[in-house]
């Protein structure tokens, strides 16, 4: 979001090593004669981040890459997904994988030692240009994420893949079955079919399965193509199979 | 004197004492009483039996050249290279007439070889065998695997370089005293990486070396790093190749502390059992094993040292199990001649 004149930016600052986050504090605290801001919170790793975020007003993040629990790769693709997300600025003190990925989809970031005139300039940026796009974020991430976020009422809500029994494409966006709930997300079946390749298995056109999820496989299974269905283990939900993922029981059996 | 059959200090006898040494000797001649038996057999059935015939004959006669070369190392080495071949040929051939002559006897039957063919081989065989470790040597030894050692010691993490200079740069308006030692522990893990690490160096230095780097990296870390280290068994004086204990650190720094956001506990053992110098080291293993690339390429370093100073007396073994990484080393416990 870019911010109106004259309000004061406030300033997460996300990092899981102590000194670095308190080195970040001094240099906020010294060019803050230049540059009016508040610092509103630290979080330690991307889910503290999250949380921050659902908690209080931010506007940028200084956001640390390697964390342990949720890295900033991850957390940033969460942030992206929300109506007005808070500017991030990525910190790194040296990942030669990021760097690249970051370079080919200009996406900025600062290296560590932090210099307090690099961080001031990228300040300045977040005032005057366009958030970092939620594709550039997903094209520049090289590995899958371990959550998929549900942005409700202005919240961040995760849902761990652990959890997801099954996605289902229906209309604009696609629904997220755990055991107990579910959720809608505004992603793309064949992004997240490609990013969690390992974890699901498409069953049909419209349809994603958890492979830890299924418990078995049922023949003559109405409104199936194919005259097969899944079992999903903990819901005992059947999902047809169309004839085109036909091979997929063969696969599992 | 490191090890004998070490880089680039012009010695191109193998150390005959050396495990790794012995089997390959062994291979070579026994390759020879293979072919040996497959031109005397008269077919193919027979080849088996002869096989054993002859192999029966030679495998004493080597056993008991191994052990003479072995005890006599020190005067042959210190005879010179040209010297030392025409003894060791020398003393072959006696060898083999001997044994020849008490096997014409033994084996009345078999048609034997003359005596002039009978050492006519020995010097072909043992020519081999020794041709085969000076090439050997000449392999391992000069610039390229020199060179090779250099380029992959110097391969620090970079990552670890800028993230404690960050530290320090933090340290130094609040805590100068901390961010001054701070800075003479980086300055030590510096000078050893850059220096000339070809020689063995005793295993008290490594120990320290480590507890510098572990001491720079709880700096950024605080309390999610712990450390226990067990070294009352520790001989100080044992020799080591260098940096063979700091990059198993860090990789446990790297992939078992940082990814945990409660850290974790490292275990590091240093001690003497069976003659042999062990070290092991263990640290968490969190679920997934992201970053293997480098951690592959630090313990195939270390590895490559490892056989390069100690052939197969050496070896290295890790495993996981039950959430925990353990990586395990084994050497000869050599210490500096008085």
């Amino acid at each position: 979001m870019s911010l109106a004149q004259g309000d004061v930016p406030r300033i997460l600052v996300a990092d899981d090593e102590g000194p670095a986050r308190s080195r970040l504090r001094d240099l906020l605290d010294e060019i803050r004669d230049n540059f009016p801001l508040a610092i509103v919170d630290e979080a330690r790793n991307g889910k503290e981040v999250l949380a921050a975020v659902n908690r209080e007003k931010v506007d940028v993040v200084l956001l640390d890459i390697r964390m342990p629990e949720m890295d900033g790769m991850e957390a940033a693709r969460h942030l992206a997904g929300m109506a007005q997300p808070p500017a991030i600025i990525f910190t790194t003190a040296f990942d030669s994988y990021a760097i690249k990925a970051f370079e080919v989809n200009a996406i900025d970031y600062l290296l560590k030692p932090i210099r307090a005139e690099r961080l001031l300039a990228a300040l300045h940026k977040t005032r005057a240009g366009p958030n970092v796009s939620s594709q550039a974020l997903a094209a520049a991430a090289n590995q899958p994420r371990r959550h998929l976020s549900v942005h409700e009422r202005g919240k961040i809500h995760l849902v761990a893949l652990a959890d997801v029994l099954y996605l289902r494409a229906e209309l604009k966006y696609v629904t997220v079955k755990t055991a107990e709930r579910e959720f809608l997300v505004e992603e793309s079946l064949t992004h997240l079919e490609e990013e969690f390749e390992s974890l699901f298995v498409r069953i049909h056109r419209n349809c994603l399965v958890a492979r830890a999820a299924i418990s078995g496989f049922e023949r003559n299974a109405e409104e199936s193509e194919s005259g097969w269905a899944v079992v999903i283990k903990a819901t005992g939900e059947k999902l047809p199979v169309s004839r085109r993922q036909h091979g997929v029981v063969k696969q599992f059996r | 004197m490191a090890s004998i059959n070490q880089t680039g200090t012009g010695i191109r006898l193998p150390n005959f004492c050396n495990l790794g040494v012995m089997l390959r000797s062994l291979l070579i001649a026994n390759l020879f009483v293979a072919a040996a038996a497959l031109l005397r057999a008269p077919s193919l059935q027979d080849y088996g039996p002869e096989f054993m015939v002859m192999a029966a004959f030679c495998e004493p006669l080597l056993i008991a050249s191994l052990a003479v070369l072995c005890l006599a190392r020190r005067p042959l080495h210190a005879m010179g290279y040209a010297a030392s071949l025409c003894a060791i040929v020398t003393f072959e051939v006696a060898l083999a007439l001997a044994a020849a002559y008490a096997g014409a006897n033994l084996l009345p039957g078999r048609t034997g070889l003359s005596f002039l063919q009978v050492a006519l081989l020995t010097v072909f065989v043992t020519a081999c065998v020794l041709a085969y470790f000076d090439l050997r040597a000449r392999a391992l030894s000069p610039a390229i695997a020199e060179a090779r050692i250099q380029a992959l010691q110097a391969r620090i993490r970079p990552h670890f370089l800028y993230n404690s200079i960050n530290a320090v740069l933090s340290l130094i308006r609040s805590e100068p005293r901390r961010a001054e030692r701070a800075l003479e522990d980086l300055a030590d893990l510096f000078r050893v990486l850059m220096a000339d690490n070809r020689t063995l160096a005793p295993i008290a230095n490594e120990v320290e070396l480590a507890r510098q780097y572990l001491a720079i990296e709880s700096l950024r870390l605080g309390d999610r790093l712990r450390v226990s280290w067990r070294t009352e068994g520790m001989p100080g004086d044992a020799l080591v190749p260098p940096l063979v204990l700091q990059p198993l650190v860090e990789n446990a720094v790297y992939h078992g502390i940082e990814p945990m956001p409660g850290g974790g506990e490292i275990a590091i053992d240093v001690g003497v059992s069976a003659g042999q110098l062990h070290m092991t080291l263990t640290n968490p293993m969190p679920g997934e094993t992201r970053h293997s690339a480098g951690n592959k390429m630090a313990l195939a370093n270390i590895r490559e040292r490892l056989q390069l100073h100690f052939d197969a007396e050496a070896s290295m073994k890790s495993e996981v199990r039950d959430g925990t990484y353990r990586v395990t080393i084994r050497m000869p416990y050599l210490t500096a001649p008085a």
